[in-house]
């Protein structure tokens, strides 16, 4: 059921969301109102780090307009010495986090909310309520924060017997790096800086709650998983997940950044208390400070080789930042910068570190590319000095089938060999490089690979036929990369019908079954397998109302071409019945034909990804471009093209801002000084060319249409392989990003 | 909450007695590109807008022959684009004016409300000054003409006095042999606002530098007229050491601030090479080229 000739799978269908958004019917979450709505409006902290000795709030509650007040002792408390988790979020810190408690922990730290009639009244609430700050020191990068004498921001978590800032630690390790570096003919350790960067998702975070007089609550809001949503939202209100029905918004870009809730549960409370349906949007202002960026992270890593490029040891350290509070994504670098190699000693080890920033969220294979920049730096070094190519490097080293993955599994299929051929082959690593076109200008091409675990877990389908023979599909995730264009074109080949028969929509949490978080390169593989089971139940109850107006067998029945059939000359002769025919004569032969299947997936072998880059100095001005940039990477089986491609071009993009242009900046008061798109310097259009997205599809054996994750991959391997170029074309490593132009002219001063 | 008055008026006169009369609480309203995000951010707060648009003289744009012209204050940057005798003349104050944000910002920014925003960044003021600008004014008392260098006061601030709007630039003559350039350093591509801008305008004669004037933005709180990089140019062939020389004098006027945008040592170095790189785009447009 799955090969190159199939109709509809591999098709480049219109996007069933196109329509809408261009032309501004689709609702975003912001686009939401109720009759009677309040305006929510939050009150942030000015200051870094200050402890919170009291809040006066009668001033602002005495407003006219006003008509609810929330601050933390609104919110349910988590303490701190019992952890309670939800996916990868730490309740005890999500309840700080989305109001401080005890202290705030960073410039825009929510300290109270208000709902009044209007977005100004509410502004001007916020601005009468008295908070009693101490304000204390504060500290916002890695090296000062584990610095002995640091300020500590959590003065009960302990490090080695001390308070520290260092609030966790992962290590992978195996064999025995000692030995491992004696046996090494090369070795090359080097250390790193990355800074944190946003999701940039255009956005902003926003909901829309009614919390009605019989206790029950609706939520429409923007986020990458509504059951995420009604989870936090009744643990940190204490409402049951019953009576919360949360509709997912159409969502204006995730990359990670709305796995986690920032208004949900101060919306509800502020609707509970006022009586009133509430909204709230966050300014990008707000969305730069209080929203989780990537960590930032300092790392050192440490490769020994044979001289034929046998790698024989390696080991990895590496500070992450979690923000203000603990849940910095460690297994990222940790887990992935080296686990494409086969290397018989590892040592990888990761510190968490906690200073007064907002906290991280998940982005684009959280961590990936910390480590990647890293280890692929040091791997590039390491073929440099050893006179390889680094793409034969990187093939005399990777994984195999079978080998046992540093983070635990032992590797199925492995197609990591396959995306690097796929680039040696690739009429772009071949191409000449001119190497110094004009005086003052300089290029060089780099390369480097990625790896990302990808995942699958729960996903919830229902398919059902309408009356008039078309096809309603309802699946449980948020689509943020194609998973709606992709279930479509799977449930109409697999019906045989056409695809304009076939609507896939978005059910909210009372109206379709648990699903988990869009997220972690997972969507499209759980749900497609999912869909697959849920059309093939259907397909068997339309080959049951078959058989049974032709009273034959079930089993003598067949589906093809969107027709039931007589499986063979044996089983009779009776024209076709199609799902026209067969929806039209439902409820006569047994009711209504559909079904929901509900499963926790499982097969989800890792995404593996090779680059290659040139890049443009303008020597002068310290001005780096991306020229050309091709992206290999086994996608199993591309169900959307279009949205495949968009995925790789999508992550290079993200990471090309991140090698070159992104960072937070803060003054001296530990404020954010670039809380705008205009300071805080994603790339745009014009920054980037057209980006070479090589989809080389491996069907995924586990997975009924061969579907690997692919939104993930594509984000690890830029920021080492865009230095690694930036190394070609001047003959200097950069160790630490951005490469800013301010960055480079330093660093071209520097022998 | 808070009430706005808007008005439009039809001639110059009820503008400068409307703002007169607001007694600092009114802004002038072009095309608002810098006022509505001001507002927006509660920065600006007026009572009262005067949107100029509606006043002929504010929106002309008047070939005085030989290259001379006047140009209201409030013509976008997609007008003046338009006009096919100004993209002639003055081709880098052109393109100046249109590097002022996306291109929906160029149908609405005009050079004038770039001018008065009074930033050091602004794109169209170096060029301005490299062209030899001089602005006529108009407020109570009455018409006067300043050279637009010296418009700006500090970040956000100017030396109009209260009541005063500027009306128009006025561009001179230009004889043969005349090419203006602007370039600026930003660190994407577009979309994004000046580290260092650097206008240049040079007569040649016979390949010889007769006539030259640099304005240099981003590098001090106001925009700067650079009188010694022009005084090393001129009398030159634009060889390397007149062009170093003039470079240095560059680096020499910057008084920069290290800030979100750019270090004081990366400024001082960029101001010199876009003096390099904007007087030999100018001179192969005086060239004829």
């Amino acid at each position: 059921m799955n090969d190159m000739t199939n109709k509809w799978i591999g098709q480049r269908t219109i996007r069933p969301d196109g329509a809408d958004k261009v032309t501004g019917r689709a609702q975003y979450s912001a686009d939401v109102n109720m009759p009677g709505m309040m305006w929510g409006k939050v009150l942030r902290s000015p200051h870094a780090h200050a402890r919170i000795r009291g809040i006066d709030t009668s001033k602002a509650e005495a407003l006219p307009g006003v008509k609810a007040i929330v601050t933390a002792k609104d919110i349910v408390e988590f303490p701190v010495d019992k952890s309670v988790m939800l996916g990868i979020q730490d309740m005890r810190w999500m309840c700080r986090n989305v109001m401080a408690r005890e202290k705030a922990l960073f410039h825009g730290h929510p300290v109270a909310a208000v709902a009044a009639i209007s977005e100004e009244v509410a502004a001007a609430a916020c601005a009468l309520i008295e908070v009693d700050y101490e304000v204390l020191p504060h500290v916002i990068e890695i090296e000062d924060a584990i610095k002995p004498d640091a300020p500590i921001l959590h003065e009960w978590n302990k490090h080695e017997g001390k308070s520290s800032n260092i609030t966790g630690t992962m290590v992978l390790k195996t064999g025995d790096v000692e030995a491992g570096f004696k046996d090494a003919d090369v070795i090359v350790e080097r250390s790193f800086t990355t800074r944190p960067v946003h999701q940039g998702y255009i956005e902003p975070h926003s909901c829309t709650v009614s919390y009605a007089a019989d206790g029950r609550v609706t939520i429409w809001s923007s986020s990458q998983g509504q059951f995420m949503v009604r989870a936090m939202t009744s643990l940190l209100t204490g409402i049951p997940q019953s009576n919360i029905r949360a509709i997912p918004a159409e969502i204006g870009g995730g990359f990670g950044g709305k796995t986690i809730i920032y208004l949900e549960p101060v919306a509800v409370m502020l609707s509970k208390k006022s009586g009133r349906p509430v909204k709230m949007v966050m300014t990008r202002d707000e969305v730069q400070r209080a929203t989780g960026p990537a960590p930032g992270s300092m790392s050192t890593v440490k490769i020994g080789a044979k001289k034929d490029g046998t790698i024989v040891a390696a080991q990895a350290t590496f500070y992450v930042q979690a923000g203000g509070l603990p849940g910095a994504p460690l297994r990222g670098p940790v887990g992935c910068s080296l686990s494409a190699y086969a290397i018989p000693n590892v040592l990888s080890v990761g510190y968490e570190v906690v200073s007064n920033r907002s906290k991280v969220a998940a982005y684009r294979a959280p961590g990936g590319p910390h480590g990647a920049f890293a280890a692929e730096s040091v791997l590039d070094e390491i073929a440099e000095k050893l006179g390889l190519d680094p793409l034969d490097l990187r093939i005399r080293n990777s994984a195999k089938p079978g080998d046992k993955a540093l983070y635990g599994p032992t590797f199925g299929q492995v197609t990591f060999k396959e995306t690097i051929e796929a680039i040696k082959a690739h009429p772009h690593y071949k191409a000449p490089l001119d190497r110094n076109p004009r005086p003052g200008v300089k290029r060089g091409r780099g390369v480097a690979s990625g790896f990302w675990y990808n995942a699958g877990g729960e996903s919830s389908v229902q398919v059902n036929i309408t009356e008039d023979g078309n096809v309603v599909v309802t699946t449980g995730h948020p689509d943020i990369g194609g998973s709606r264009a992709s279930i479509s074109n799977v449930v109409a080949e697999l019906l045989g019908v056409e695809h304009s028969r076939v609507n896939v929509i978005i059910g909210d949490t009372m109206t379709i079954g648990f699903s988990n978080l869009t997220g972690g390169s997972r969507v499209t593989f759980a749900s497609a397998m999912v869909a697959t089971a849920s059309t093939e139940k259907v397909i068997g109850q339309l080959k049951e109302r078959a058989a049974k107006i032709w009273n034959i067998d079930a089993e003598a029945v067949k589906w093809e071409d969107g027709m039931a059939l007589p499986a063979g000359d044996n089983a009779g002769k009776f024209p076709p019945l199609s799902l026209k025919e067969l929806a039209a004569k439902a409820n006569e032969m047994g009711g209504p034909i559909g079904t929901q299947v509900q499963l926790n997936t499982t097969g989800a072998d890792p995404g593996f990804a090779t680059h290659v880059v040139d890049v443009e100095v303008d020597v002068d001005l310290g001005i780096i471009r991306v020229l050309r940039y091709t992206a290999a990477q086994d996608v199993g089986r591309a169900l959307h093209p279009g949205y495949v491609e968009g995925q790789i071009q999508g992550g290079v993009v993200q990471g090309i801002g991140w090698a070159l242009s992104e960072e937070y900046l803060y003054d001296k008061n530990g404020k954010v000084d670039n809380a705008t798109f205009l300071d805080y310097r994603m790339p745009v259009c014009s920054d980037v060319p057209m980006i070479d997205a090589v989809m080389l599809e491996i069907p995924n054996p586990k997975h009924p249409q061969g579907v690997r994750g692919v939104g993930e991959a594509p984000i690890v391997p830029p920021l080492a392989a865009i230095a690694n170029a930036v190394y070609d074309a001047l003959g200097k490593r950069f160790s630490a990003l951005p490469m800013s132009p301010p960055r480079v002219t330093e660093r071209l001063e520097q022998p | 909450m808070t009430d706005i008055r808007y008005l439009a008026p039809r001639t110059l006169d009820e503008a400068v007695g409307a703002f007169a009369a607001a007694a600092g609480g009114a802004r002038i309203l072009a095309g608002g590109t810098d006022l509505l995000v001001q507002m927006r951010a509660g920065v600006a707060k007026p009572g009262t807008i005067i949107d100029i648009k509606k006043i002929p003289e504010m929106t002309a744009i008047e070939d005085l022959g030989g290259g001379a012209f006047r140009i209201g204050a409030a013509v976008s940057g997609a007008v003046l684009a338009e006009h096919a005798g100004f993209r002639k003349a003055w081709p880098g104050v052109l393109e100046a004016v249109n590097l002022i944000g996306s291109k929906q910002v160029q149908g609405r920014a005009s050079p004038g409300g770039n001018l008065c925003n009074a930033s050091p960044a602004g794109d169209s003021v170096p060029a301005m000054v490299a062209a030899g600008a001089v602005v006529t004014i108009q407020g109570p008392n009455g018409r006067r003409e300043l050279p637009v260098e010296k418009v700006p006061a500090g970040p956000g601030r100017t030396n109009l006095t209260p009541g005063e709007i500027v009306v128009s630039f006025t561009l001179p003559a230009r004889p043969k042999g005349s090419g203006d350039a602007y370039l600026r350093m930003i660190p994407r591509t577009e979309m994004d606002i000046a580290v260092v801008g650097m206008g240049v305008n040079l007569v040649l004669e016979g390949g010889v530098v007769k006539a030259a004037r640099v304005g240099l933005g981003a590098v001090a709180p106001t925009v700067l007229l650079v009188e010694d990089a022009a005084r090393a140019l001129i009398g030159s062939r634009l060889d390397d050491a007149a062009l170093e020389a003039a470079a240095a004098a560059c680096r020499a006027a910057c008084k920069p601030i290290n800030d979100k945008r750019g270090t004081i040592a990366y400024r001082i170095k960029v101001a010199g090479v876009l003096l390099k790189r904007t007087a030999a785009i100018a001179a192969r447009r005086a060239g004829g080229n």
